[in-house]
């Protein structure tokens, strides 16, 4: 057992933490700070993505033949780390995180030569049409009909919950082209053009209240929506085994680096604010909570290392691991985002609408104090969404402990 | 001992849970809360002809003679319907000194138009400096011929935007935290000086930052005298605390029902998801935090008339109790909605929002738990 990192992975690290200081440029920093919901506008993204894929980096999960950034597992983790240390963005997952490795593993050779470049080059944005609005735990129920009309499928239904379906040039869908006794088997992969006659987005404004285009998720509407045959990942009724194979990439990334860097930024908020004559950051009781945050962190962080190494070794992340990675994570986000409204006091309660782009006016009580309320509201969702916790339970309980 | 309440107090909560019912559901609400203004005068004055304006002070000074009690049962009836019209700040918080610290002269110079609804007033106590400590104050008071010159900073004053008129802490002698040589005064909002920044707020109202520069208020601007208005203030955000147990328990209530409604009719996996026993005691946490936040709720207004000792160690703990319990009911009515409950077209979020904001309002779980200790 050895924790150190070899100096070939320092020195990656050290080429990791420079490209970001570059790349990552003071408007961006700027703009990812005021998010209340971790997404900036639609330029800024592409911009951090090119410049992500000029150096080659835009795809560490990617095998080098399609274009990946080719690293070790070790690589990966440096990598996902320092971006959270330096408070950058990860890329936006749908396209190169999410679908691409489904088109990799089961697309046609048509299909990897369409979308694969624009995906890896950020030409195209993608979104993910997966829950229905009587289908989020139970997705395996979902409704939206493709039925085959010789050359197309005609999509009906809808989805929801789709993260920035406003940006999206693209979705994938689950959709339903068979009514069968097993809900799973009907279910196929399809690929939908965002701008295809048929097609609407619907805004959904959340609790932190982003609207004009910054909202996080919509609902997105299918009516009579003609979708060639071509767009069909795989083969018919097996989009739930892609469904699945797909997941594995969902939840991958480490929580420890994000969640250390979020509760930094409340202790330097801590040491701003005056409680009786001295700075909150000095009261007992709030070094106490943010000790004991600080150190469910590095139990985090030891977890995560602990799995991380058995992946490194070829060994398979196990369902019991990821969920347990996800439940942990989660719940640490939403309690650090808690001590952030704890330590903001009154000003809390000023609401500023669109903090993007009033980044150059001054925030009333202090800088950045408009996205702690929001961004505490916004992280209610991270026990909601990917499976809630509830269901990362019954998934430990089943796999792992055999109930 | 006795929890029950009197014929008037059911009367009285009938006649507002009616109101609110037919005259401020959730679309009406948002309206209001979207409007320029952020409040409904016509709600406003419809308070007024209820005789709600006036419940809780005594019938010499134009009231229906209630006390915290009647407080209590308004408050909570209006926290059942997210009710944003500024009740706490111009008749909790300011009625109440006037009518218990105001001279004859004041009270009959002021509560006719708050009874009648003209008047609206806001309290500008806190300070950036001073968190949730109301003794933490460097607004100064000087005194000048006959009348008091006032210079300094108050921040996050609820519902001064719509205020006609303020109550303003100062200092008219000691040190920034000294416990004597504090101020109660009248200010008018529109006295030369007096500037203020407006904005609205998390969960659906409107404050102010206020800035006073040599702003001048005559002698009978002082309420009480010019060295106890510390505990006269102390009181009345306990009489606050009180009030904002009662919305508190309203909005606790309404997220239970909701979620219990909506658990029974949401399915997953063919069941409704109420057959599920994790969330089955979920629920039955909140109901037993919901009772016992009931049960803080009385106790606290029962005692508000004791003395300061007994009055102050009830309004923490009745805060704490609150604190945690709103946001225990208000985190898992939003869990429990699942993705629904993120969002602004449900009220579940609006009345999360509004109880998150609560635990912040008066100083929060880590301050009364501090205050408690301390008394």
């Amino acid at each position: 057992m050895d924790l150190a990192f070899s100096e070939q992975d320092l020195a990656f690290r050290d080429e990791v933490r420079a490209f970001i200081k570059e790349a990552f440029t003071e408007d961006l920093q700027r703009e990812m700070g005021r998010s209340k919901n971790n997404y900036m506008n639609k330029d800024a993204h592409i911009l951090w993505q090119k410049r992500l894929f000029e150096k080659g980096w835009a795809a560490p999960n990617w095998p080098t033949e399609h274009g990946g950034a080719g690293f070790t597992p070790t690589q990966k983790f440096i990598f996902s780390r320092e971006l959270d240390t330096a408070g950058a963005p990860h890329t936006i997952p749908f396209g190169l995180v999410m679908v691409a490795p489904v088109i990799m593993a089961f697309g046609s050779d048509e299909q990897k030569k369409r979308f694969l470049p624009d995906i890896l080059a950020t030409n195209v944005w993608w979104c993910q049409g997966y829950s229905e609005p009587g289908s989020g735990s139970d997705l395996a129920s979902l409704q939206m009909k493709a039925e085959d009309k010789g050359d197309h499928y005609l999509c009906n239904g809808s989805k929801i919950w789709t993260s920035m379906a406003q940006h999206a040039d693209w979705i994938f869908c689950l959709v339903r082209t068979a009514k069968t006794e097993k809900p799973q088997q009907g279910i196929s992969f399809l690929l939908i053009d965002m701008n295809a006659p048929g097609v609407r987005v619907e805004p959904i404004i959340t609790l932190d209240a982003s609207r004009n285009n910054q909202q996080e998720v919509n609902q997105v509407f299918f009516e009579d929506v003609k979708v060639p045959k071509e767009n069909l990942v795989g083969e018919e009724n097996k989009g739930w085994t892609y469904a699945k194979y797909l997941l594995e990439f969902e939840r991958g990334n480490p929580y420890s680096s994000g969640l250390m860097r979020g509760l930094e930024q409340i202790k330097a908020l801590a040491a701003e604010i005056m409680a009786d004559g001295a700075p909150l950051s000095t009261d007992a009781d709030f070094i106490r909570q943010a000790t004991e945050l600080e150190t469910r962190i590095v139990v985090m962080e030891a977890t995560e290392l602990r799995i991380f190494s058995e992946v490194s070794a070829g060994q398979n992340i196990g369902p019991g691991s990821s969920s347990m990675l996800k439940t942990r994570g989660t719940e640490l986000q939403q309690d650090i985002s808690q001590l952030g409204v704890e330590v903001i006091g009154n000003y809390g309660f000023p609401f500023v609408e669109d903090t993007l782009a009033s980044a150059n006016q001054a925030d009333i009580g202090m800088d950045g104090a408009p996205t702690i309320v929001p961004g505490y509201l916004n992280r209610r969702k991270a026990t909601i969404y990917a499976g809630s916790n509830e269901i990362q339970h019954s998934i430990i309980a089943k796999a792992v402990l055999g109930l | 001992m006795d929890f029950s309440f009197t014929e008037e107090q059911t009367l009285l909560r009938n006649m507002v849970q009616g109101f609110v019912r037919d005259n401020y559901d959730f679309d009406t609400r948002t309206k209001i809360v979207n409007s320029d203004t952020g409040m409904s005068k016509e709600i406003w004055q419809q308070f007024a002809e209820l005789g709600l304006l006036a419940a809780p002070f005594p019938e010499d000074m134009g009231g229906l003679d209630g006390g915290a009690i009647d407080i209590m049962v308004i408050m909570e009836e209006m926290g059942r319907g997210l009710v944003v019209e500024p009740y706490l700040p111009t008749i909790v918080l300011c009625g109440g000194i006037l009518s218990r610290h105001g001279s004859p002269q004041q009270q009959s110079a002021h509560l006719p138009s708050m009874v009648s609804g003209e008047a609206i007033w806001a309290l500008a106590y806190s300070e950036p400096q001073g968190r949730f400590n109301p003794t933490d104050i460097t607004t100064s008071a000087k005194e000048q011929g006959g009348s008091y010159v006032l210079n300094g900073q108050k921040c996050v004053v609820m519902g001064a935007p719509w205020a006609d008129k303020l109550i303003v802490s100062a200092r008219v002698s000691g040190g920034q935290r000294d416990k004597d040589g504090v101020a109660l005064f009248i200010v008018d909002k529109s006295a030369s000086g007096v500037s203020t920044q407006d904005y609205p707020t998390v969960d659906g109202g409107r404050a102010s930052e206020i800035t006073l520069e040599n702003v001048e208020v005559a002698s009978d601007a002082l309420i009480g005298t010019a060295n106890t208005g510390l505990s006269l203030l102390e009181e009345a955000l306990d009489y606050g605390i009180g009030a904002l147990c009662a919305e508190a328990v309203g909005h606790m209530k309404m997220l239970n029902d909701a979620t219990v409604e909506y658990c029974k009719t949401r399915k997953q996996f063919g069941v409704p998801i109420g057959s599920f026993q994790v969330l089955q005691h979920r629920m039955v946490d909140m109901f037993m935090d919901y009772e016992q936040s009931v049960s803080m709720t009385y106790m606290v207004n029962m005692k508000l008339d004791e003395s300061a000792d007994v009055r102050r160690k009830a309004a923490s703990a009745a805060k704490v109790q609150i604190g945690k319990a709103g946001r225990f009911i208000g985190q898992e009515s939003v869990q429990l909605h699942g993705g629904m409950g993120m969002t602004e077209e449900l009220s579940v979020g609006h009345y999360f929002k509004r109880l998150t904001m609560i635990d912040t309002l008066f100083g929060n779980i880590d301050y009364h738990l501090k205050r408690f200790a301390q008394n």
